[in-house]
């Protein structure tokens, strides 16, 4: 079960961020999840939102460039080696993990990450079959 | 000090008769050497026995940076490669060099050209020259070396970089000319104030400094800095290189080695010949030029001609400075460079559209370029390496076909200002008044 993310390029300019939140704030798009990785010139605004295809549209359409991918969101317990246990789960199949992020709303007593990995069908199974609880973009609202 | 009198101080009678019996040899030479030319030459009608005065040259077809390119590499050499001795580059318009061969009495003439303007810096056998302008294809380092050589001075061939050694050198060899560009002069002369050393302790009297525009205030502070005089030296590659004209003590103009390269200004609209005096696109014709010789090239550089007595004694025709060019060439860090050699690069990646801005600056003494580009439309960037990696790539294309370094900042589709007529692709944000 993948969660769809938009990732957008964003020139580093002072309002260039703000620019895309007014669009947002705009479109109606809630940011259910958000972190940026950036650079000195240029960062890339990732997020999960409801409706991942029709916010891409909405981007580009100002001058966004921005794009769908799969991510995994996991709902890990809150609590000290939460999220040990999932990475080592990975790393003990040697899957990598490429950048993490969490969400902005945790369910009751648990946190969900976003996490990118090198191999996003082997993840979920693997995942699955330890009982991770994965979720899917509606249980991120 | 003159070093030719016979030809820098030439009654202007006799140096017209020089110019006149070498153009017509020159014309002559490269009707028969030069097929490309011969063919202009027979579509315009025009033979070389036609050539019967000096104003005759006006019947001559124009050599342009484009024949250059369309005659990549030797196409317009007069000589078969074993009599050239040396080949020199600079940036052609298509991405392509422009590629300068010389015959051993090619280099000579090279040599005497700038060892006329190293004699008006005061240069003598005794003389210990720095050439702190860059050795190899570039005409600057090799150039000025030629000159150093045939007056017989001391060379150090220091080429550009690491300015702490060359401040070493010119303490401890007591160098008393030197050569760079004017920008590079600056920064040497404010390392020098950095490190405490006093100027006028330096052996330092005269500079030659050119390959580049400069400021009025950047050579007050150079002369300041380095207790020298400075001196303007002006060349292009086509025709030979740096030495093409020299300012004397006067600093009134550059002094054209006349009874080598035939100037003329041009309206660069109808191509007609102006009056002397009139501001235009300045025109060279080499008069004994072997290996390349260039009938009426079109420098693109906007000048004017000052045929006034000048106090120093020589009587040959200057050239004011340079006020602008005809064309879309950028001077960055002595280098020619050309939007359209940008295009090519960015055209080579589908990842990037041809919606691009070049940026130059001058921060401290030094240019800087860069490049702002869009992504194409569509492109999925969804991780910092791929931009990353993208950067690295274009910076890598740009330094190979630029020969200098070029930062790239990607932009979003859509994100530069479309024009309605000539889109603007370059910003130039250096001030030389």
């Amino acid at each position: 079960m993948a969660v769809k993310q938009v990732s957008i390029f964003i020139e580093n300019e002072t309002g260039r961020l703000t620019k895309l939140t007014k669009i947002l704030a705009d479109a109606g798009v809630d940011l259910n999840a958000a972190t940026i990785a950036e650079t000195g010139e240029y960062g890339i605004l990732r997020c999960i939102v409801q409706n991942p295809e029709e916010t891409c549209k909405v981007l580009s359409e100002h001058g966004f460039m921005a794009s769908v991918s799969d991510a995994i969101a996991v709902a890990i317990d809150n609590k000290p080696g939460g999220l040990h246990y999932v990475l080592d789960l990975l790393s003990s199949a040697d899957i990598g993990v490429k950048y993490i992020y969490s969400t902005i709303q945790s369910i009751k007593g648990e946190a969900v990450i976003v996490m990118k990995v090198s191999d996003q069908e082997r993840a979920e199974k693997i995942l699955g079959e330890a009982g991770v609880k994965l979720c899917d973009t509606e249980e991120l609202k | 000090m003159i070093w030719n009198k016979e030809m820098e101080c030439a009654d202007r009678e006799v140096m017209r008769d020089l110019q006149l019996k070498r153009l017509q040899e020159e014309v002559k030479y490269e009707y028969e050497n030069v097929p490309y030319y011969a063919e202009k030459m027979d579509k315009a009608g025009v033979k070389p026995e036609d050539i019967r005065t000096l104003e005759d040259i006006a019947l001559l077809p124009f050599i342009t940076k484009e024949d250059i390119a369309d005659n990549y590499p030797t196409g317009l050499f007069a000589q078969p490669m074993e009599n050239i001795i040396r080949i020199q580059s600079s940036s052609g318009t298509t991405g392509k060099p422009k590629i300068i061969g010389y015959t051993q009495r090619d280099m000579e003439d090279w040599g005497e050209a700038v060892a006329r303007g190293l004699a008006m810096c005061g240069a003598t056998a005794g003389d210990v020259v720095h050439v702190a302008y860059g050795y190899g294809l570039f005409t600057g380092g090799l150039g000025a070396h030629a000159g150093a050589e045939t007056i017989g001075a001391t060379v150090l061939p220091m080429s550009s970089g690491n300015t702490a050694r060359q401040i070493a050198f010119m303490q401890d060899m007591k160098s008393s000319i030197i050569c760079c560009t004017p920008s590079y002069a600056l920064t040497i002369a404010e390392a020098v104030e950095r490190e405490g050393v006093d100027p006028e302790k330096l052996s330092v009297k005269a500079g030659l400094f050119g390959a580049e525009p400069w400021t009025k205030s950047m050579r007050g502070k150079i002369e300041k800095g380095l207790g020298l005089k400075a001196h303007d030296i002006y060349g292009l590659t086509e025709i030979t290189g740096p030495g093409v004209s020299i300012s004397c003590d006067e600093n009134n103009g550059m002094h054209i080695n006349e009874d080598l390269f035939y100037p003329e200004i041009v309206d660069p609209e109808t191509l007609k010949p102006l009056p002397i005096g009139e501001t235009g696109e300045l025109v060279f014709t080499t008069l004994r030029k072997q290996g390349v010789p260039m009938i009426r090239y079109r420098t693109r550089d906007i000048c004017r001609l000052m045929d006034d007595k000048c106090p120093c004694g020589r009587t040959t025709v200057r050239m004011d400075r340079v006020l602008g060019r005809t064309d879309d060439m950028l001077i960055v860090k002595g280098v020619n460079v050309f939007p359209s050699q940008v295009e090519i690069v960015i055209g080579k990646f589908r990842e990037l559209t041809l919606n691009y801005k070049l940026i130059v600056d001058r921060v401290g003494n030094s240019d800087t370029i860069e490049l702002m580009v869009e992504f194409a439309e569509g492109l999925i960037i969804d991780d910092i390496d791929f931009v990353e990696h993208m950067r690295k790539k274009v910076e890598h294309a740009l330094r190979e076909t630029l020969q200098i370094g070029c930062k790239v900042r990607f932009l979003n589709a859509g994100t530069l200002p479309r024009s309605e007529g000539k889109a603007v692709r370059v910003e130039d944000r250096r001030r030389f008044e």
